[in-house]
């Protein structure tokens, strides 16, 4: 089962096992990891399950779709380059300990 | 400390659940359902679990194990059938005793039923939690033509996955148009053309007078115009009941549904309600009161009547939001619409991405947004930071919304 790391936005982290094929917002969201919302359960329709992926990490994942770009202009934390939605991250075996940072904010 | 019982293992029941926790509330928290399977998640019932592309385990709210990690003791399969708050004591259909000091209700809504003659036909059904999912899903395998009852969201949402499946569907609406309790005419139109498009029937302005059927099973539908629709399964979704019996039996406040403050209280000091069970003054204007049947309600309002239970009262403040998947075509609202004198509507409908910028007394009040997640995102940042889009030149597409956003406070 890969592991992800959520880094909280004050730095602790919190380290869990992910189901491969279930996304980084529906692990943290399941195993109570707060700092991720995901309040529309993955449909790409809330922006709150931002996070923030280092490029090391990013050049594993999908490139970022237009829907999620376009979600991504609504975070409420500042959107960087590092800026993904968890919602589309799937964690597979290639991704073990991948490391999110999480906003401090996913709600206006 | 007296424990805090709550009733209604849903969305709103689950977060207010986790959210004492992350207050740090350390009494016994108890979440009572009368479902037997792990609290599990609405939306997709309509939409992507019913079309198969869901699994189970990602349909749950919460992984097993939270539960038992943060303590929080699940009784399923059970409703509360008695409530004594002056003893502190809730008594299940299964018979158990459960202790209590604190209470909240978070009960939801049914379904409405459509009681006209051959109702109980088999091959009728309703969609609300995962046994209708599930059976409905099962039953569309084989069934064909598919008539939807009610042109509301549930019903355009059953109606997109049938017909994705290549069934014969027709919708049937009472109201004039779709979605007529939610969206303006120019929207409700959209959603006609749209599903006329993949070849669905659409019939507005017409109810059901009555069904026809062989051997105990539905065999069509009886217009009140006199049309006959043949019909190998219906599906009915024509709206939901908060659950108020126990509300009134603790003799709470109830017109519509548990009637609670902007702190999610009801009438009595022990007791919280939250999520579609409630009717509560709007989220955005403070004053009005508004029934909200949506995830962000269940969920923001849970949080706030967790708040209230560890007493900290917070006023429930919060930009209403909601989606909804109907093919490829994403609907995002955010705001209320309702009472608005004016719209603006941004791009084209025929093209399937357009929004439609509600306002009212000169104020952008919300918006709905049609394969246009950029534009949703931004009136919903505005609409919760003090911002404005001025209506004369909100139409105009050659500007992106994002730079027609002034902020006044």
């Amino acid at each position: 089962m890969p592991k992800v790391v959520y880094v909280s936005a004050d730095g602790e982290k919190t380290e869990i096992d992910a189901v491969a094929g279930e996304s980084v917002m529906e692990t943290a969201k399941k195993n109570g990891v707060s700092g991720i919302v995901g309040e529309c359960g993955g449909a790409l329709s809330c922006s709150s399950c931002h996070v923030y992926v280092s490029p090391d990490w990013q050049s594993l994942l999908p490139e970022v779709g237009d829907e999620e770009d376009e979600m991504l202009d609504g975070t409420a934390a500042d959107r960087t380059e590092d800026s993904r939605l968890s919602c589309q991250i799937r964690m597979t075996e290639d991704l073990i300990g991948l490391v999110v940072t999480m906003p401090d904010v996913q709600q206006f | 400390m007296a424990g805090v019982l709550i009733v209604g293992a849903s969305h709103a029941g689950v977060e207010t659940a986790v959210a004492l926790r992350e207050r740090g509330y350390a009494g016994e928290i108890t979440l009572v359902g009368g479902e037997i399977h792990p609290p599990y998640q609405r939306p997709p019932l309509s939409k992507a679990y019913l079309a198969g592309s869901t699994t189970e385990s990602s349909l749950q709210l919460r992984a097993p194990q939270l539960y038992r990690s943060l303590e929080i003791g699940l009784v399923l399969g059970e409703r509360v059938v008695d409530l004594d708050p002056a003893v502190g004591i809730a008594t299940t259909s299964g018979g158990r005793r459960l202790r209590f000091g604190r209470l909240a209700l978070t009960v939801g809504a049914r379904v409405r039923r459509l009681d006209v003659p051959g109702a109980g036909l088999a091959g009728i059904r309703y969609l609300r939690d995962r046994d209708d999912a599930d059976a409905f899903g099962a039953a569309l395998a084989a069934a064909d033509p598919v008539v939807v009852v009610g042109g509301g969201f549930i019903g355009l949402e059953a109606a997109a996955v049938a017909r994705s499946r290549g069934k014969q569907v027709t919708v049937v609406e009472a109201a004039p148009r779709l979605l007529g309790r939610a969206v303006a005419p120019v929207v409700s139109e959209f959603f006609r053309q749209a599903h006329q498009r993949r070849g669905v029937e659409v019939r507005c302005g017409r109810g059901v007078a009555g069904f026809e059927g062989r051997d105990g099973r539905v065999s069509g539908v009886l217009l009140d115009d006199g049309e006959r629709l043949p019909a190998g399964l219906v599906l009915v979704g024509i709206g939901v009941q908060p659950r108020t019996e126990l509300a009134a039996a603790l003799g709470l406040d109830v017109d519509g549904g548990i009637i609670v403050d902007s702190s999610a209280r009801t009438a009595h000091p022990e007791v919280v309600a939250a999520g579609d069970c409630t009717v509560f003054p709007d989220p955005m204007a403070g004053a009005g009161m508004v029934r909200l049947e949506s995830v962000q309600n269940a969920v923001d309002q849970a949080r706030v009547a967790a708040a209230t239970l560890c007493g900290d009262t917070v006023d429930y403040r919060a930009v209403p939001r909601f989606w909804s998947d109907q093919y490829d075509l994403k609907l995002q609202i955010a705001g209320l619409s309702t009472g608005y004198d004016g719209i603006v509507v941004r791009g084209d409908p025929e093209s399937e991405k357009f929004s439609a910028l509600y306002y009212r007394q000169g104020r952008l009040v919300a918006i709905d947004a049609v394969n246009r997640p950029g534009e949703w995102a931004v009136v919903r940042k505005a609409l919760a930071t003090g911002g404005d889009v001025p209506a004369a030149r909100a139409g105009d597409t050659s500007c992106p919304l994002k730079e027609l956003v002034v902020v006044r406070g």
